[in-house]
């Protein structure tokens, strides 16, 4: 026994030599990580057990990172893990919603999240953000992103958090190559269409969400592009294909042509989005002053599209001009909800949702709408 | 609604938050920024390693200290002008009584068991306060409203319910130690069978585990005393795989409390170490049996050892191999050598064995069978695995010895046993997420609790968090339901009791009725104005005597007699709770049927439900 224990130790001095101290302990975190499953062969069994018997002597995997591990591979299985550990996400405008999406995901263990937002910090944003600390202090010559940088890394220490500066609309189409899904929130809808598109023209998928909430209502966009997965069913599996529109496709979809239950609040939000757009309104900058100007480009839309009025009611017109400030309960619901999507879309497990969602705290219903030309799916 | 007129609501409100785990982290940070001034939370545990990747607001430097206290702390860092009151105290301590819930607007709870559930519903009930409960299961989640006279109780009947369902709590083994364990030299068996720090997981979200909910299996109501065999089945499944399979095949290194039970033995722990240990060139089956005596025969004499656990409930049966299979397997089964080209992940014990329907329920001798056979084709044919396995469904081995097992231990248990479909379809039914499902439920939480203080008491809802949408909702918000009329909690609905009052004891009726069903830990029973039994701290030694006297006599023969037609009163001052029960003679007892040898009417327990897709609109 105690031959075999110098053995190992050896073993590990040695292979502590070749990489260096941080190295081998990066390698041996990523390796307890992954599972170091993948290896095959008889040299690969060989090596994961000289491996796994180096981590029971190793007294330089925590505590922590063994939970971290354990818990997570049991949680997900290895290959959701590893998919997951792998992944990089990108999330644009750190408001409530967003704010809340980043803590989920970066708890579930991706790879690495670069936050963008250039803003300072205003008293409005720190209302539903728990990112940031209330210290005036540390605000100066600081934005959002970089303050809630610094909270998100403490969450979990594997998973890398950046801050990227600058205007995402106007970065060239390789800038998404690095990333495997891209969030973006409070942004305009010409910035949606244009980042959208940028993410379809790259050559591997970019998943593409926007996200908004406004008073005590939030939408989530999602565009997937083609998806297949496999759709666990009991005893079998089947495989599913999926046909995702474009922000831009889907929004075109002639709003006759939509199922008639469709939630109001997709139409409500349509007509604010365009009332920014003609306004050239930043996103959220509206008030109830607004509502006559509203209630009349309600009116023509709905009489191009023909879709009657009352599916877009006053009252909830009226509120979400009015909702400047994020609900946090809200922000917790939507950015809960998009953090399992992202999380299905990138393990490749579950059924994820196409393609908006829809949540009002007054009816209390979180609702899947499909707005996609009948005709072709997307 | 208005806007101003809602944050004053909020502003005055007095919050009181039970748990400060999964939900209740979430749940804290959502009401310190939603602008809740006044909010106290209660929460026994102390943080462990394992709640850190889920708990947010807990860090690696906070381990071993209170989740109360440090939930307070990390959420004053960003709001740091509210009042936050941390009680590192369990919820059941007599401090918290109805006068102290009477200070408060509303309770919110996001607790991880059901007797603290009970309790808490019991207090609010009494003092007349709203209570926001909530619970989740991996991507399941639920939250409800109860108030007093216009909603259900946490405690009243269940009712038929969706397809997929969230039951947040182990509800198998309630015992009101089941989840304050870790540590000190208490044994408690069953719990620690289960595995307390798993258990615990589970129900706080840190680990998904929505093998509780079935797809295929509708049943009871989260909140309602769902003793259903089905779930007991699940905890077999959850120990099978979640403990066994990963100590056999898994990784070695990992966290496992498949051997806490033995720990308060001092000699034993040896003993628990290397019996897992294969040794170099042991028979393969000889090992096998090894590992079988030892979780199914010794760790069960273990438990049993434990005479205090066992008063309450069906004293599990230790089961040793040799009873079950007397002779070494014959070599049918060991075509180890005859297949050596055969795919290794294709290897089958029930193929080796020649079972074939996966729906069959296999009885003990075929579990052992099973178990053993399954466990020699591991080392046999999957020799380069074992340490690396994690449990997938899909792996037929795996999904044979995870069945085998849990079923031998539900034998042990006196628990039905369950075919390898159903247990594959609990087993592989895992979820991710939990972290999320937890955010979502809090911010649901949030918005109840704001119709409840603004007194919209028609906005109500009772809101399921689903894994698959149902009528295009993922978030299904229901009414909430009636006060059911005969609930014993809730209302001053009388029950009944037939029992013999000529052969029944005072103990078997506190044991069986009071404890077993009500549950009242600290009862006192009445005849009239004289006093029958009491339980405290403060007894007179006379009375304490009294009573333990009373204990052995029959009903007929206490000191005031309880006959046909007698009423008597039960009462947990604790959870200030109070029933009265009527009682009937009845001479004979179906042993079968009726194994308590009485029947009590007006107590529901929850039934298996049918398979049901409606949904309750
Ligand atoms: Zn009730």
């Amino acid at each position: 026994m105690n031959r075999m224990k110098s053995l190992h130790q050896e073993g590990r001095k040695e292979q502590k030599r070749y990489l260096g101290d941080d190295q081998w302990r990066k390698a041996r975190n990523l390796r307890a990580l992954l599972g170091v499953l993948a290896q095959t062969g008889r040299e690969g069994v060989l090596e994961q057990r000289r491996w796994l018997r180096l981590r029971m002597d190793g007294e330089e995997l925590t505590e922590q990172e063994t939970a971290l591990y354990d818990r997570q591979i049991r949680v997900w299985g290895v290959d959701a893990q590893r998919r997951l550990s792998k992944s990089h996400i990108l999330v644009s405008g750190m408001k409530g919603t967003a704010v809340e999406f980043c803590k989920n995901i970066v708890l579930a263990g991706i790879g690495s999240l670069t936050l963008m937002d250039d803003r300072m910090v205003t008293e409005e944003a720190l209302s539903a953000n728990f990112l940031i600390p209330p210290d005036e202090n540390m605000f100066s010559e600081r934005s959002l992103a970089e303050l809630c940088c610094d909270s998100l890394r403490e969450f979990n220490p594997m998973v890398r958090v950046s801050v990227e500066k600058g205007d995402l609309s106007t970065f060239d189409g390789d800038f998404y190559d690095k990333f495997d899904v891209v969030v973006v929130s409070c942004c305009s809808l010409r910035t949606k269409k244009l980042i959208n598109e940028k993410c379809r023209k790259r050559s591997k998928r970019v998943a593409f969400y926007t996200v908004d909430c406004r008073d005590s209502c939030g939408e989530i966009f999602v565009d997937l592009q083609n998806y297949t997965y496999s759709q666990k069913k009991l005893v079998d599996t089947i495989e599913q294909q999926l046909q995702y529109p474009s922000f831009e496709e889907a929004v075109a979809v002639p709003w006759r042509a939509l199922p008639r239950k469709v939630a109001k609040l997709y139409f409500a939000m349509r007509v604010i989005e365009r009332f920014e757009q003609t306004e050239e309104r930043n996103p959220g900058e509206t008030s109830v002053a607004d509502l006559p100007s509203v209630l009349k480009l309600r009116k023509e839309l709905c009489e191009t599209q023909s879709l009657n009025e009352s599916h877009i009611p006053d009252g909830l017109l009226e509120r979400l001009l009015a909702g400047r400030r994020e609900f946090p309960p809200v922000c917790a619901i939507i950015g809960g909800i998009l953090g399992q999507e992202v999380i299905k879309a990138i393990s490749g497990k579950g059924d994820p949702l196409k393609n908006f969602f829809f949540f009002d705290a007054f009816d209390g219903k979180g609702i899947i709408e499909d707005i996609s030309n009948p005709d072709t799916g997307s | 609604m208005d806007a101003e007129q809602q944050l004053q609501a909020i502003k005055q409100a007095k919050v009181l938050m039970v748990g400060a785990g999964g939900i209740g982290c979430e749940l804290l940070k959502t009401l310190a920024l939603s602008s809740f001034q006044d909010i106290h939370i209660i929460d026994m545990d102390t943080i462990e390693v394992s709640n850190l990747n889920r708990q947010f607001l807990f860090r690696q430097s906070h381990v071993g200290q209170s989740k109360a206290k440090v939930a307070r702390d990390a959420v004053l860092r960003f709001k740091p002008h509210i009042n936050i009151t941390a009680h590192h105290a369990n919820v059941k301590d007599p401090e918290f009584n109805v006068d102290f819930y009477k200070q408060f607007n509303i309770v919110l709870s996001g607790l991880d068991n059901l007797d603290a559930r009970r309790h808490v519903n019991r207090l609010c009930l009494a003092a007349d306060i709203p209570l926001v409960e909530s619970g989740t299961t991996g991507f399941l989640g639920q939250v409800t409203v109860h108030m007093k006279g216009k909603t259900e109780c946490y405690e009243c009947q269940p009712k038929p319910t969706p397809k997929t369902y969230p039951v947040c709590t182990i509800t198998s083994t309630p015992s009101k130690d089941q989840f304050e364990g870790g540590g000190g030299g208490v044994s408690l068996p069953l719990a620690r069978n289960f595995s307390l720090p798993l258990a615990r997981n589970l129900l706080t979200g840190t680990i998904s585990l929505s093998c509780l909910v079935h797809p295929c299996l509708s049943f009871s109501h989260l909140c309602t005393p769902v003793l259903g065999c089905f779930i007991l089945f699940v905890h077999c499944i959850v120990w099978a795989k979640d403990l066994l399979f990963s100590k056999l095949f898994g990784d070695k290194d990992q966290e496992n409390d498949l051997n806490v039970c033995s720990n308060n033995a001092t000699s034993s722990s040896e003993h628990a170490e290397d019996v897992f240990k294969h040794i170099l060139d042991e028979d393969i089956e000889q090992y096998g049996r090894r590992i079988y005596d030892h979780v199914f025969g010794y760790n069960i004499e273990v438990a049993l050892a434990n005479e205090e656990a066992w008063k309450n409930r069906n004293r599990p049966k230790p089961t040793y191999s040799s009873d079950i299979l007397p002779d070494k397997l014959i070599q049918q089964i060991g075509n180890l050598d005859n297949g050596a080209t055969d795919d290794p992940s294709s290897v089958s014990a029930m193929g080796s064995l020649g079972l074939k329907n996966p729906r069959d329920i296999w009885n003990l001798e075929e579990n052992t069978r099973i178990f053993l056979e399954a466990l020699k084709l591991f080392f046999g044919k999957r020799e380069k695995e074992i340490g690396n396995l994690t449990f997938d469904k899909d792996d037929q081995l795996a999904v044979e010895f995870v069945t085998a097992a849990a079923n031998i231990r539900a034998a042990s248990f006196g628990i039905p046993l369950h075919s390898l479909f159903e247990a594959k379809g609990i087993a592989g039914n895992i979820v991710h997420a939990v972290a999320t499902t937890n955010a979502i439920i809090a911010g649901l939480i949030v918005i109840e609790a704001i119709k409840v203080l603004l007194c919209d008491t028609n906005s109500y809802r009772m809101t399921y968090c689903l894994q698959h949408p149902s009528r295009k909702m993922l978030l299904m918000p229901v009414e909430p339901f009636e006060p059911n009329k005969s609930c014993y909690v809730c209302s001053e609905t009388p029950l009944s009791l037939q029992v013999n009052t000529h052969r029944s004891t005072l103990r078997d009726f506190v044991e069986k009725i009071v404890k077993g069903k009500l549950r009242m830990d600290f009862p006192l029973i009445m005849h009239g104005s004289a006093l029958l039994y009491e339980v405290g701290d403060d007894l007179e030694e006379d009375m304490a005597a009294n009573y333990a006297a009373n204990l052995h006599k029959v009903l007929s023969e206490l000191p005031s007699p309880v006959t046909s037609g007698t009423v008597l009163t039960v009462e947990d001052l604790q959870q200030e709770l109070s029933c009265n029960i009527n009682i009937k003679h009845r001479e004979e007892f179906d042993e079968e049927n009726e194994p308590d040898g009485m029947l009590l009417f007006g107590w529901t327990q929850a039934p298996p439900m049918n398979m049901d897709n409606s949904l309750p609109v």
